[in-house]
């Protein structure tokens, strides 16, 4: 399963709710939510946490949009849009966390 | 892969317009299928051929259209979403007394069923929204 989320976590919870219900799969970072996968962030231990049990990856338009490419924890794998279909190919099904 | 595509939100709001443009335009490039693009709740607002935004912005509505007309793909509105919002074609133009239609062109104003059906029908369905 893909858990889509893409809601900063310091805006809303919506990756806290996804931390603490899923069971597999992988996760993918799209607009604000990239923030997250921001190094030195509050959120940095969070997220290192997560990836000793599931894939991280972040969308890389959206990091640049905000400035955010050049610092992007390590471990968390950066994809353009083709990534993303990949992954949506890859995983079933894909869950947007709106 | 055939995918069907959910837009949730309205154009200039956030980013899920943006998301899933870029989403789909990927899909086709890597040679996978759009069964259909469906709008609904705010994401009627993509389907109005009224806007203008600036001539150095993108133009949403004009893209999606674009895109229709060029992958021969099948973008349908919500109509309860739609009569909610003002989004009118000729058919709703006559059912609800209106003076005016403003459906962009690619565009069609259909029921959930289409939703459904796109969800049963396709292999992923993808949802962008706020």
């Amino acid at each position: 399963m893909l858990h889509i989320v893409n809601k900063s976590p310091y805006e809303r919870p919506a990756l806290d709710s996804v931390l603490a219900t899923m069971s597999g799969g992988a996760i993918l970072l799209i607009e604000d939510g990239v923030y997250a996968a921001v190094k030195g962030g509050a959120q940095e231990a969070k997220i290192k946490a997560a990836m000793e049990r599931f894939k991280v990856y972040a969308l890389a338009a959206d990091l640049e949009a905000r400035g955010m490419a050049d610092r992007v924890i390590e471990g968390v794998t950066v994809v353009d849009y083709g990534g993303f279909v990949d992954l949506v190919v890859e995983h079933k099904p894909c869950q947007s966390w709106l | 892969m055939k995918f069907a595509i959910l837009v949730n939100e309205g154009p200039y709001t956030h980013e899920a317009s943006d998301t899933a443009y870029q989403f789909a335009k990927a899909v086709l490039a890597k040679g996978h299928e759009i069964f259909r693009i469906f709008f609904y709740h705010d994401g009627v607002n993509n389907a109005t051929r009224l806007t203008t935004p600036p001539q150095d912005d993108r133009n949403i509505v004009s893209r999606w259209s674009k895109l229709a007309e060029e992958h021969k793909i099948d973008l349908v509105v919500c109509v309860a979403a739609a009569q909610r919002r003002g989004i009118v074609d000729e058919g709703e133009m006559k059912r609800n007394g209106k003076d005016a239609t403003n459906l962009a062109p690619g565009f069609r104003i259909s029921g959930l069923g289409q939703l459904i059906e796109a969800g049963i029908q396709c292999d992923r369905l993808v949802v962008f929204g706020d």
